[in-house]
């Protein structure tokens, strides 16, 4: 039996059918959609290397049916830069050497942007290191980590101010 | 994992009607199940997609003062949503104890209600469970059991309840909405799980498919938010289950305890409700004596399953902890930070 499913990953949309309703949004992105940007740690929720944003919030890809996400909204890694123009958050993570290895690095990303989106945390180291404890790095990259989410998103917000400013000098 | 077959439902009286036949769960955010199903713990025949049920998703402050909580609300939403941790504190700061930031976006409130023990021989399917295989004997029994029960267990079963949204809710006389074959019913949280009584694989009050549709809390439950707090300890200070926690909640008049309310977690297979020591703190001065033969009485039935004797004085401590810091006052920020009830000295609230 084959299910059919509409999702829009990185902007476009996709109709995908499923020969197994086991599969996850994981599997689909790297086994089915060649989308490897996504990585797969522990696959059981517990690391966060699989981390994306579905319809804008940050979820572990690997304890999400597909089946389940029909009409979903997905981004993954590969649709966080503007072609050749890295997203603030991973010139930040370049900037503050937040990886060694880097396997962990587009969970992380994807977790640091989803938190900066859901601005909870403010600009206290404290804040952020526990908004991100769902992302583990082996590598023990966690000073880096911080410091990045932190530059990031005072330029995130630096950027909205400027394009508010330029609206207003526009009006 | 086993192939199973997958249907959405519609409508909740689809989803109870398709949930009914054996082999069937229902599936909402999937962080628990799906796990579990990855490990072959769980190996149903077949899943009933509830997520796209229409109504379950929302908030609502009723006319009577009471709150109602839609089963699909993410425990992500519920704790950020600013006017109910406002009226809500507790309930608040324990949620976003639990899990990770991206868990909480995906776990629903009934299925934070229906989470499994993390009882490592449940989890271990060549360890005998008799949650996982009934009148298969407990392998937890002698084992490892630093993390096990220490109140309401038998031999049948030592697991504890890994929820921390459960227990301020238990302490709160929060109300469990369920829709079944028969209509709709109400169950009191507190009576909701049940303790292992000799058939630990009978976890809930629910019949084969009910569907949880909602949780209420009453309008009382929102005159405890200028004193309230949920206290966890852990093994490290973010993403883990508690080894005792405890919510605490007081109505003040000057120094005096008007009511009070007290509830734990980790020590049993259900949110523990200390209603002995409840009575003990109304009408008291509420000094660290009064918190302290409030915790004596909350714990007085308590007896280790293992080696884990030492969670009986630890709960002791988190209740006087708890009890002190909810009387200190609610903090403005939720969660309040450090995240480590080791974290500040006592007496002192740990705002941010």
């Amino acid at each position: 039996m084959s299910i059919s499913i509409t999702l829009t990953i990185n902007g476009t949309r996709r109709e995908i059918a499923l020969d197994d309703p086991r599969v996850t949004l994981l599997d689909l992105l790297r086994e089915r959609l060649d989308l490897t940007g996504t990585k797969k740690g522990c696959d059981r929720g517990q690391c966060g290397a699989c981390t994306v944003l579905v319809d804008g919030r940050r979820v572990n890809a690997c304890l999400a049916l597909a089946v389940s996400h029909d009409g979903s909204d997905v981004l993954t890694i590969e649709g966080l830069s503007e072609g050749d123009r890295l997203h603030p958050v991973q010139a930040a993570f370049i900037d503050h050497d937040g990886f060694q290895c880097g396997f962990c690095t587009p969970g992380q990303i994807m977790s640091a942007v989803g938190l900066i989106r859901e601005a909870q945390a403010g600009n206290d180291p404290e804040r952020i290191r526990e908004a991100m404890s769902g992302n583990l790095c082996r590598c023990g990259a966690y000073a880096g980590i911080t410091e990045a989410v932190l530059d990031a998103q005072a330029r995130l917000a630096g950027e909205s101010r400027t394009a508010g400013d330029s609206q207003e000098k526009a009006a | 994992m086993k192939r199973f077959d997958y249907i959405r439902a519609g409508s909740p009286a689809e989803a109870v009607a398709a949930g009914a036949a054996d082999g069937t769960v229902f599936l909402a955010g999937g962080t628990n199940l799906l796990d579990l199903m990855k490990g072959n713990v769980l190996r149903p025949d077949r899943l009933v997609d509830v997520t796209k049920l229409p109504g379950l998703d929302r908030i609502e402050r009723r006319p009577d003062g009471s709150t109602r909580i839609g089963a699909l609300v993410r425990n992500g939403d519920l704790a950020h949503d600013a006017g109910f941790a406002r009226a809500y504190p507790a309930v608040a700061e324990a949620l976003l104890s639990g899990a990770s930031a991206q868990l909480r976006n995906a776990a629903t409130t009934a299925g934070n209600l229906l989470q499994r023990t993390r009882c490592p021989y449940f989890t271990d399917t060549a360890s005998a469970c008799n949650k996982r295989e009934p009148g298969s004997g407990c392998d937890a029994l002698g084992g490892e059991t630093r993390l096990h029960a220490i109140l309401g267990w038998d031999s049948s079963c030592i697991a504890v309840n890994p929820s921390d949204f459960c227990v301020p809710l238990a302490a709160l006389d929060a109300v469990v909405e369920i829709e079944g074959a028969g209509g709709v019913r109400s169950v009191p949280l507190v009576d909701f799980h049940r303790l292992p009584e000799g058939e630990p694989w009978r976890e809930t009050l629910l019949e084969p498919g009910d569907l949880i549709t909602g949780v209420v809390l009453p309008a009382e439950a929102a005159g405890f938010a200028a004193n309230s707090r949920y206290l966890k300890v852990r093994d490290r200070t973010s993403y883990a289950f508690a080894v005792v926690s405890a919510a605490a909640a007081l109505k003040l008049d000057g120094e005096r305890i008007v009511d009070a309310r007290l509830a734990f977690g980790g020590v049993a297979l259900k949110p523990w409700r200390a209603r002995k020591a409840e009575a003990v703190l109304a009408g008291q001065p509420a000094t660290p004596e009064t918190f302290r033969r409030a915790a004596e009485a909350a714990l007085a039935d308590a007896k280790p399953s293992g080696d884990n004797a030492y969670k009986i004085e630890l709960a002791r401590r988190i209740a006087v902890r708890a009890l002190t810091l909810a009387k200190a006052g609610t903090p403005a920020r939720m969660p309040a930070l450090p995240a480590s009830p080791f974290a500040s000295p006592l007496g002192v609230a740990a705002h941010a």
